[in-house]
């Protein structure tokens, strides 16, 4: 967990999809963006407007059919360890028990077994979950899989955290904890992170950058500087500055969805 | 283990089922009047079976008959399946001679098997496979193309080789799939090696039943349809007892 690493640029990138007997749906279109490290980077747009797919090309599962993107000045083609997706839904392996799926990155790579074994009870010590390493997924609640999930990244050292929605189908409280969780993770080490969401409050109460994506084609319109002092803690919700950056990325979200109803007449 | 608590409501539907049996068969109601009653079923089943070899030989040759074909349907089908949700290739050429295949009841092979097959054994056990190897086929087949996509990408991005993605995620993931085969399989073998054996067998379970019929003693033939029973309820146990072995993260609180 470096600074300075995990610099991830992107000019001119688009990616549409073939629709059976209808014309291609373009995802994202003239999409450029420039997720600087050792800063919280928030990508926030309505649901449908091209945020998985940006996660799924960051992360190498997908390839834009036009334009480029880089980490550290190098293009992206495949999956890496150095940029690493938390995706909506869990993808914790259910047949493995926790500390087998946090250790699968270090024993993919031919760490010994035993030395991965004592980073990943570091790790879980650290995530409140040592408790449970013997444990299966499905008998752990949806906010230690998330947990569990940070771990299993984390332990690669990634130069770049990618979370598409990561909290979504959490409830309110765990949520809330959940995003307190990973703001002090953030704080303590400055690991580079793009974080996905569609919810206005979780983006600002995150983020360094928001940018603000539009409806489907999606790109970035616009990019609000969240100069709220860290360490952060929910109490900065009440601030008058907060309602400011709120009004003003409620303002560029209508503005992305006017420009959608322009397109469509 | 979860405490056993007796059902009430079962037990006294069933007292009433065997009931109704008994009283259907003393006064004659039509259509029952030709059958023994319990009383007599449990008699000669005491008297007539339960002590003798020949009764526990038919068990065990059916049960092996249907362990063979199970197994061998099990050995071909899992990597047939596998292949097929693997390989688009594969798929292109085999899915459709499989699908062909595949609509034809296990008893109309019975036939040409008995033709093909040097044995009466050899042919009994190629049916008996022939009702489980399409069905635990598909399911592994339909278990590949359902493995969620989150889980191959998750493995590449930490580095995991192809042959590593194989097998400690694609292997597992349709483990579930296998163990739905399995359940659906046992169930058929179990159909099919009976009615294998009534119209080519000496032997087996479904041959003792036939025979009751043969020698116009329904006793015999109720004696048989509870012994199948019993025999298909214990193999469903066993299949259970496995899957609960293969899935240990399933059955985990």
């Amino acid at each position: 967990m470096t600074h300075d690493e995990g610099d991830l640029f992107g000019v001119n990138v688009g990616k549409s999809f073939a629709q059976k007997n209808m014309a291609p749906k373009v995802v994202l279109d003239s999409c450029d963006f420039h997720f600087k490290p050792s800063l919280l980077n928030v990508v926030m747009g309505t649901s449908g407007c091209g945020k998985s797919t940006l996660a799924n090309i960051l992360a190498g599962y997908q390839t834009p059919d036009i334009g480029k993107v880089t980490i550290d000045g190098e293009q992206i083609t495949k999956p890496g360890s150095d940029r690493l997706l938390l995706f909506q839904e869990t993808a914790l392996w259910p047949w493995m028990t926790i500390e087998s799926n946090v250790i699968f990155g270090p024993v993919s790579k031919g760490l010994d077994r035993k030395e991965a074994k004592e980073d990943a009870h570091l790790l879980l010590t650290r995530f409140g979950l040592e408790d449970f390493k013997q444990k299966y997924p499905n008998q752990l609640s949806g906010g230690m899989m998330r947990r569990a999930e940070l771990a299993q990244a984390l332990i690669n050292r990634p130069k770049v955290m990618i979370l598409d929605e990561p909290f979504r189908g959490l409830d309110v409280m765990t949520r809330e904890l959940m995003q307190e969780y990973y703001i002090k993770l953030f704080e303590e080490t400055k690991l580079s992170t793009v974080f996905i969401t569609a919810e206005l409050d979780e983006a600002l109460f995150l983020a360094d950058k928001i940018f603000i994506m539009s409806d489907s084609p999606g790109r970035i319109i616009n990019i609000i500087d969240v100069d709220l002092p860290r360490p952060r803690d929910i109490s900065c919700m009440t601030t008058k500055k907060y309602a400011e950056l709120e009004q003003l990325a409620l303002d560029s979200l209508y503005a992305g969805q006017s420009e959608l109803t322009k397109n469509n007449i | 283990m979860k405490k056993f608590r007796l059902n009430w409501r079962g037990l006294i539907a069933i007292i009433t089922f065997f009931a109704l049996w008994h009283f259907g068969v003393v006064y004659e109601v039509s259509g029952l009047s030709q059958l023994p009653g319990p009383t007599e079923v449990i008699i000669v089943w005491f008297n007539e079976f339960l002590f003798t070899a020949d009764y526990w030989e038919s068990w065990f040759i059916s049960f092996e008959r249907v362990l063979w074909g199970f197994v061998i349907a099990q050995i071909l089908g899992i990597p047939l399946g596998l292949f097929l949700g693997a390989s688009n290739l594969f798929r292109s050429i085999v899915y459709p001679v499989f699908e062909m295949m595949r609509p034809i009841p296990p008893l109309a092979w019975v036939p040409l098997s008995i033709l093909f097959w040097p044995t009466n054994e050899a042919s009994i056990i190629f049916i008996t496979f022939i009702g489980a190897f399409f069905i635990i086929t598909i399911n592994v087949y339909e278990g590949v193309q359902s493995i969620k996509k989150e889980h191959i990408w998750l493995a590449q991005s930490l580095g995991a080789s192809r042959y590593r993605i194989f097998y400690t995620i694609m292997l597992p993931a349709v483990i579930p799939a296998v163990a739905v085969g399995m359940s659906l399989g046992i169930a058929v073998t179990w159909n099919v090696v009976i009615a294998a054996e009534m119209i080519a067998s000496d032997s087996g379970l479904g041959r003792l039943t036939w025979e009751g019929y043969v020698s116009s003693t329904p006793t015999v033939v109720i004696v048989g349809m509870i012994s199948i029973g019993m025999a298909g309820y214990i193999s469903t146990l066993l299949v259970d007892f496995l899957e609960k072995k293969m899935m240990p993260w399933k059955y985990r609180r």
